[in-house]
């Protein structure tokens, strides 16, 4: 083909997802940090521009500082936790355990429910008085806990059914790729005398390496990303002790329609995006280019 | 792990038991949902062997909400957003992965770019834009934000490059356009990744709440996932056992396909995970 006609053709056939992905993903992001440079229009006023105050005011906002922080301890209780469990049932689900086809099939189905159906399971556990785990906690004689009403205990809470959602999910790229390593290498270092756990901790573990870093930035974006459990179980509440950065941007663009405010919290929330996922582009960058 | 390393018998042992009880810990919050969904409300924390069976938790929920136009409102949603993303992901992956032009590259690192900025963080410009074109309270406005999806374009172009260009140019010299080729070379050889991103994306946006609940607000457009929140938020003082009832019905179809394809479900996971 002509080099013209393949530019022509080429483009022809990019147009239609250029255009959607344009208006629904690259405008938007570029156009959300232009917003918060306004006020909020409100009835017949007029948003105008207010250069830096809303910034101004999202540093005075304690609230955005304890919504940050939890966010933050959110993703480290979730993110090391799920990377492990689901490293040790790819190990275990990948070897020759007795019923291995169940242990899969229970490890991975959280994954295929929603987040929100998730979230209604769960709550009946933590229920005080009947709940599940009040039940169990009960049989040994402890007193019964509001666990999603006591700020202290609440984003623990909220962590635990992360995890339980999550970690089958990664545990499948991790039995993607020890299924990739070379049954030789075991085998060599079985007539070398190495143990199993040295063979793990210098073969398997750093041939899994890619698969970490990858699964790591998933993981650390699903932490901001995914916040449906919390419209459910707590709202955010007690106090905002549950309260994640991505449902207080919900909170102050639909339900206090601050809309200004909002675009101004997901600048924020860009900026922690686009941290997290330098290291994702420089891992795809090499990818891409090895192929 | 393994199978050259030799297992003594305790080491075995300790991690079948490793296995199972983190097998059943996870499994516990399905087997106490199914419970309760199946056991009359007296039961529902309460666990005798031998509690009666019923369905009335089920026809108590689909009778209580306007369950069956939700379902019908999510299988039309995950339809048109799945044709949408096979016909504009083939196309643009296709343009990736076998047209020389200046600026593919760099074009392409900007379809990349939505890997890490999702729709789903871009709510509050994407519902100025759906009220800007009046959309708002559509179905179609739920779908549209991810019509056109980066990880499906990066999916089909790797599988794509990996057609040799022989057969691409014995179709070619046959006297097929390039349109044709795509069709009868590319999209037959990518099937198994059809499938793969099929189901993620199904599972993805039948699963999906966030965004469905702010841009839709009537039951005629309403998906399973925000009728299932407002059924449980509402404090009509609903049986538990009703609630948990309409969790597992909303969440029934990808069960019972994950149960019954649990291999292609596991493998497409895994295919879309590597690429």
């Amino acid at each position: 083909m002509q080099p013209r006609l393949a530019a022509v053709y080429g483009w022809l056939l990019l147009l239609p997802a250029l255009v959607m992905l344009a208006a629904f993903t690259h405008y938007p992001a570029v156009v959300t940090v232009w917003h918060s440079f306004f006020s909020t229009a409100r009835g017949k006023r007029e948003a105008k521009f207010v250069g830096l105050d809303n910034y101004a005011f999202l540093l005075d906002d304690d609230i955005f500082w304890q919504v940050l922080w939890n966010n933050f301890w959110y993703a480290l209780g979730t993110i090391p936790v799920s990377v492990a469990l689901a490293i040790v049932m790819a190990l275990w689900v990948n070897g020759k355990l007795a019923g291995r086809g169940f242990l899969r099939m229970s490890y991975f189905t959280p994954t295929v429910l929603p987040l929100i159906a998730v979230a209604n399971i769960w709550m009946f556990f933590y229920t005080p008085g009947f709940g599940l785990i009040d039940q169990i906690t009960g049989f040994f004689g402890f007193p019964s806990h509001n666990w999603l009403g006591d700020p202290d205990t609440v984003l623990n809470a909220i962590i635990v059914v992360a995890i339980w959602k999550e970690a089958g999910f990664f545990m499948i790229f991790y039995l993607a790729a020890l299924q990739s390593i070379p049954p030789a290498l075991a085998e060599a270092a079985v007539l070398e005398g190495a143990g199993r756990w040295y063979f793990f901790r210098r073969v398997t573990f750093p041939l899994l390496m890619p698969t970490t870093l990858f699964v790591l930035i998933n993981a650390g974006i699903n932490s901001f990303r995914l916040v449906d459990h919390i419209f459910l179980m707590t709202e955010g509440g007690p106090d905002n002790a549950s309260s994640l950065l991505l449902f207080y941007i919900f909170e102050n663009a639909f339900k206090f329609w601050d809309t200004a405010y909002g675009a101004t919290l997901t600048v924020v929330l860009l900026a922690i995006l686009a941290a997290v996922s330098i290291g994702q582009f420089l891992y795809l960058e090499r990818k891409v280019h090895y192929q | 792990m393994s199978a050259p390393f030799h297992s003594h018998g305790y080491d075995r042992l300790l991690n079948t038991v490793g296995a199972w009880t983190l097998g059943l810990l996870w499994f516990l919050p399905l087997v106490y949902a199914f419970w309760s969904a199946f056991h009359p409300a007296a039961y529902a924390v309460r666990f005798e062997l031998f509690a009666p069976l019923t369905l009335e938790n089920f026809a108590e929920a689909w009778a209580a909400a306007p369950f069956a136009r939700y379902f019908l409102n999510t299988v039309v949603l995950v339809t048109m957003i799945l044709i949408a993303q096979f016909v504009l992901c083939t196309l643009a992956a296709y343009a990736f992965a076998r047209f020389e032009f200046f600026g593919r590259d760099t074009v392409f690192l900007l379809v990349l770019l939505q890997l890490m900025v999702m729709p789903d963080i871009l709510i509050v410009e994407n519902y100025r834009t759906m009220k800007f074109l009046g959309l708002l309270d559509t179905i179609t406005a739920i779908g549209l934000p991810y019509m056109a999806s980066g990880f499906g374009i990066f999916l089909l172009r790797q599988t794509f490059k990996t057609v040799p260009k022989e057969l691409d140019e014995a179709a070619r010299i046959e006297g097929a356009g390039f349109l044709q080729v795509l069709w009868k070379v590319y999209v037959p050889l990518a099937k198994p990744v059809y499938v793969a991103y099929g189901l993620v994306s199904v599972s993805y946006h039948w699963n999906n709440f966030l965004w469905p609940l702010i841009v839709t607000n009537s039951v005629e457009t309403r998906p399973l996932t925000v009728g299932l929140s407002i059924f449980s938020s509402t404090d009509m003082g609903v049986d538990w056992s009703v609630i948990t009832a309409a969790t597992l019905m909303t969440s029934g179809p990808l069960l019972i396909a994950f149960l019954l394809f649990q291999r292609q479900f596991v493998q497409s996971f895994m295919r879309a995970g590597i690429k």
